[in-house]
């Protein structure tokens, strides 16, 4: 009796509200669709499975980064460093666990691979906490630099520039053997994809997501109601470091290798144009653009590599003076012209 | 019998490089207080907010909430022991709408905000409050419109909506009517007029109107000390405050 | 010991050459351009053509390579790089790796892959010996020409007109406007002349670091590193650390070449954490 809000019943207008609120989380038309045609491709494109493996965990790099940077706002070129960390983590599992069973299964390696990206992840988010976006910007770009030279001068461990060798999974799972064809390395990639997309679905919809696109708007306001704006930012910061971890580990069981481009600058800066060219923010942004960006490159790359740096480095200046928000949020753009020209009507 | 004492500072000093921005100030606001801080331009009255609020750290003095000594702590901790305030210039989440902001706050003030699998509207006593907020400030029906494209007198409204989110002890208002065009002015008038009485109101203003219609007592802050403080009537007939002001209007001119 | 210390000094003043466009288009218009070591480039591929090519003589090269730098960096501040001022830092970031890539792909398609040489001329090649140290000659040409443009610059920044605009705009543009200077120019000014030093010392590099396309990428992390450890505020503050870098890498790669990368960036991350506005700025940060 004495607390009104539990006898309170909510009135129309709020239930209202509250179906508008939770109606965000829904799954649209489009997105369904997008999924199934992804699964679709194991039967329409057969002869295209490794690139699509790849296009997966390229989307799943991208994917890292817009939490981090789509969602929390915190800019980053230094994302390929986690992307290396559990590649190396997933391909030593893998190497040197070989034949003791549960450490060379694949799905163990993603934990290893994930965690020590994580764990770094974490570590280092501390230097991200402060500083504006250039502060940042360079500041994942030195961590990315320091564990590139870590892997190229620890040549005992990783093999060095050559590359880490002899990187042989076992059955996913002990049943699925990966196989010459790709079949394999393409359902674990996309189930894997999925799975931990379902799971940043629901941080970016839940209070937690919410808060860190409040940090991105006005950290002062945040601290000012109570936030722990710290807290959220290293964990958000870890667990981006946990999916370019996981992705990392990905390619290096699938490719069975590991090399020192996987934590060159480039990768950081090509998933980073990815998820640009899709659009930060909307999940779906790093994984329309890992298509595209795979797909561009496969058909200029093979006119010319030259052509295809060249028209790479024309979109994004094309991109940033005249198209900001990239596809995605050109089309949500559009759709809100053509709503707001029917409620006009 | 005087009232308990929510908020105090006690020889509060808060320096900039040589610069003297809060000068040994001594402050009390008892519970249910409606107290206005004016002074001229510069005469560290934003200061004086940001250091009781958390947002700077004071160069000395000590600060006290409700009988507890929060010199030390961050912005953040404030908040959660029932300190609110507005800013002079909207700081708002752009991209998120005014029901997203107001849930988000009454997430965050119910230890809910690390919460990361349900959605966010989950929680149906949430939204009630928020839209019960939005209500009793009269911007229900923008609830679900981005606030980066809102009116600016709406946003003024939806700054104080997320102070009283809260649920605060103490609310710093600080200039809750600047900028407003005057038709809008109003709304926002009636607003302040009508929050709680359990909430000890700072209010830190411009407008004299707005202050004497408003407010029970008043401090005058002069190049970061006290000046005087009063009741709306003393501080009003006091020759000194006419001469500061009139100061400063020349100066503007 | 003393070799190392001397080319180390040669090198420190080259990157200062190439990197001081970007402190002060940083400082100015807090524009973070990335691909200021593209300006560098087309300095050293000018000189590089013009002396294989047409047989223009190496002294004449780098006069002609910071004007060409310099119109080039005019004509795309006036066309591309002003559009972005206000634009987020990631914005710039994106904008300019994308002009790198431009760059990069046009060198690679127009000279090929390969590392490319240039013969400097007799006078310049060489070695002289000094408090029995070995000194190269270019080496010291380097340090001539690179220590008369530090004190140019500092002499313009600190004696002439423009120099006193161009530190009010960087002190504050909206009160440096207000005072009636005409900031847009100076930005145009400044972004200019900031390419074509980078220009000049792409050409003056030619005969001490060798060039490919991935010239711009590679350099951008040592530019980076000037401007963080350096700050913005000051040329002096780039100018120590860029000594400071050249040194340091010089000497890490022939002493510890296993760590020596790894000293440097882990220094560079620790600057940017502990003094954000750069070691040798003065004044805290704002």
């Amino acid at each position: 009796m004495t607390d009104i809000a539990l006898s309170h019943r909510p009135s129309p207008e709020a239930q209202k509200a509250r179906a508008v609120l939770l109606g965000r989380s829904r799954w649209g038309v489009a997105e369904i669709a997008f999924w199934v045609i992804a699964a679709a491709c194991y039967f329409l494109l057969p002869t295209k499975l490794s690139l699509l493996s790849e296009i997966a965990i390229l989307g799943l790099l991208a994917l890292s980064i817009d939490l981090v940077l789509g969602y929390a706002g915190i800019v980053t070129l230094g994302q390929g460093a986690f992307f290396g960390v559990g590649a190396y983590a997933a391909g030593l599992a893998a190497k040197y666990g070989a034949g003791s069973a549960p450490w060379s299964d694949p799905v163990i390696g993603l934990f290893i691979g994930g965690g020590f990206a994580a764990l770094i992840g974490f570590i280092t988010s501390f230097l991200v906490l402060r500083g504006s976006d250039l502060t940042r910007l360079m500041v994942t770009l030195g961590v990315a630099l320091i564990v590139d030279e870590i892997v190229n001068q620890t040549k005992w461990l990783t093999g060095g520039s050559d590359g880490l060798q002899g990187v042989l999974p076992s059955a996913v799972l002990g049943i699925w053997d990966f196989d010459l064809y790709g079949k394999t390395a393409f359902i674990y990639s996309m189930v894997v994809l999925f799975v931990l997309f379902l799971l940043a679905r629901a941080i970016v919809k839940s209070p937690f997501g919410l808060s860190l696109q409040a940090i991105k708007g006005n950290p002062l306001r945040t601290r000012a109601i109570g936030m722990p704006v710290n807290g959220r930012l290293v964990a958000i910061y870890t667990i981006g470091s946990f999916y370019a971890g996981v992705a990392g580990a990905l390619a290096a069981q699938t490719t069975q290798f590991a090399s020192p481009d996987y934590v060159a600058f480039h990768r950081s800066a090509d998933a980073l144009l990815m998820l640009v060219f899709g659009g930060a923010g909307h999940l779906y942004g790093g994984l329309l653009g890992s298509i595209i960006f795979r797909t561009m490159q496969d058909v200029l790359g093979n006119i010319t590599p030259q052509y295809w740096q060249f028209w790479l480095g024309a979109t994004l200046v094309a991109l940033v003076l005249f198209v900001r928000g990239g596809i995605l949020g050109l089309l949500s753009g559009l759709r809100d012209r053509m709503k707001r020209k029917g409620d006009a009507a | 019998m005087s009232a308990k004492i929510l908020l105090e500072s006690r020889q509060l000093v808060k320096r900039f490089g040589g610069i003297l921005a809060t000068d040994h100030v001594d402050f009390t606001l008892p519970e249910g207080a409606r107290h206005a801080l004016i002074g001229p331009n510069g005469a560290g009255k934003t200061t004086f907010v940001n250091l009781l609020s958390g947002v700077l750290t004071p160069t000395s003095g000590e600060i006290f909430l409700d009988g507890v000594n929060v010199t030390g702590w961050s912005a953040r901790r404030r908040a959660h022991a029932g300190m609110a305030r507005t800013f002079q210039i909207n700081q708002l989440f752009a991209d998120l709408t005014p029901l997203e902001t107001l849930v988000l706050t009454i997430s965050e003030r119910e230890n809910a905000g690390w919460s990361w699998f349900r959605p966010v509207g989950s929680r149906a006593d949430f939204v009630d409050e928020g839209m019960a907020l939005l209500r009793q400030l009269g911007i229900e029906d923008i609830a679900h419109g981005r606030v980066g494209v809102l009116a600016y007198g709406k946003q003024r409204l939806l700054e104080i909506a997320v102070a009283l989110a809260q649920k605060p002890k103490v609310l710093l208002l600080d200039e809750p009517a600047a900028g407003v065009p005057e038709h809008e002015r109003e709304q926002i008038l009636d607003v302040v007029a009508a929050l709680p009485d359990n909430v000890a109101l700072i209010l830190i203003e411009h407008d004299m109107h707005l202050v004497f219609r408003f407010a029970k007592s008043i401090s005058v802050l002069v190049n970061g000390g006290l000046f005087m403080e009063g009741t709306p009537e003393e501080v009003a007939s006091d020759p000194r405050v006419r001469k500061v002001y009139l100061g400063e209007e020349e100066v503007n001119v | 010991m003393l070799t190392i210390l001397f080319d180390g000094v040669a090198y420190g003043m080259l990157l200062f050459i190439l990197a001081v466009g970007l402190c002060v288009t940083l400082g100015l218009m807090n524009f973070i351009n990335l691909a200021h070591g593209a300006f560098a480039m087309a300095g050293g591929y000018l000189t590089i053509t013009l002396m294989q090519q047409a047989g223009v003589p190496f002294l004449l090269c780098l006069p002609a390579a910071f004007i060409f730098a310099a119109a080039l960096g005019l004509l795309l501040e006036r066309t591309l790089y002003r559009h972005l001022y206000d634009k987020t830092h990631l914005d710039q970031v994106l904008f300019s790796i994308g002009l790198v890539f431009m760059s990069m792909a046009m060198i690679d398609y127009a000279y090929g892959a390969n590392q490319q040489i240039v013969n400097l001329p007799d006078y310049l090649t060489g070695r002289l010996n000094f408090l029995g140290a070995s000194i190269g000659v270019y080496r010291l040409f380097v340090i001539v020409i690179c220590s008369l443009l530090v004190i140019g610059l500092q002499l313009i920044l600190t004696q002439t007109r423009f120099g006193s605009r161009l530190r009010a705009a960087v002190d504050d543009g909206r009160v440096a406007r207000g005072m009636g200077i005409d900031v847009t120019r100076i930005f145009a000014v400044t972004f200019a002349v900031g390419s074509g030093l980078a220009g000049l010392g792409g050409a003056l590099g030619t005969g001490i670091i060798s060039f490919d396309p991935t010239f711009p990428l590679k350099y951008m992390i040592y530019f980076l590193i000037v401007i963080s450890v350096g700050g913005t505020t000051t040329i002096t503050g780039p100018f120590l650390a860029a000594i400071l870098l050249g040194v340091a890498d010089v000497a890490g790669k022939y002493y510890v070449p296993a760590v020596g990368g790894f000293i440097i960036y882990t220094i560079m991350v620790l600057v940017l954490i502990l003094r954000p506005q750069g070691l040798f700025a003065r004044g805290p940060a704002r």
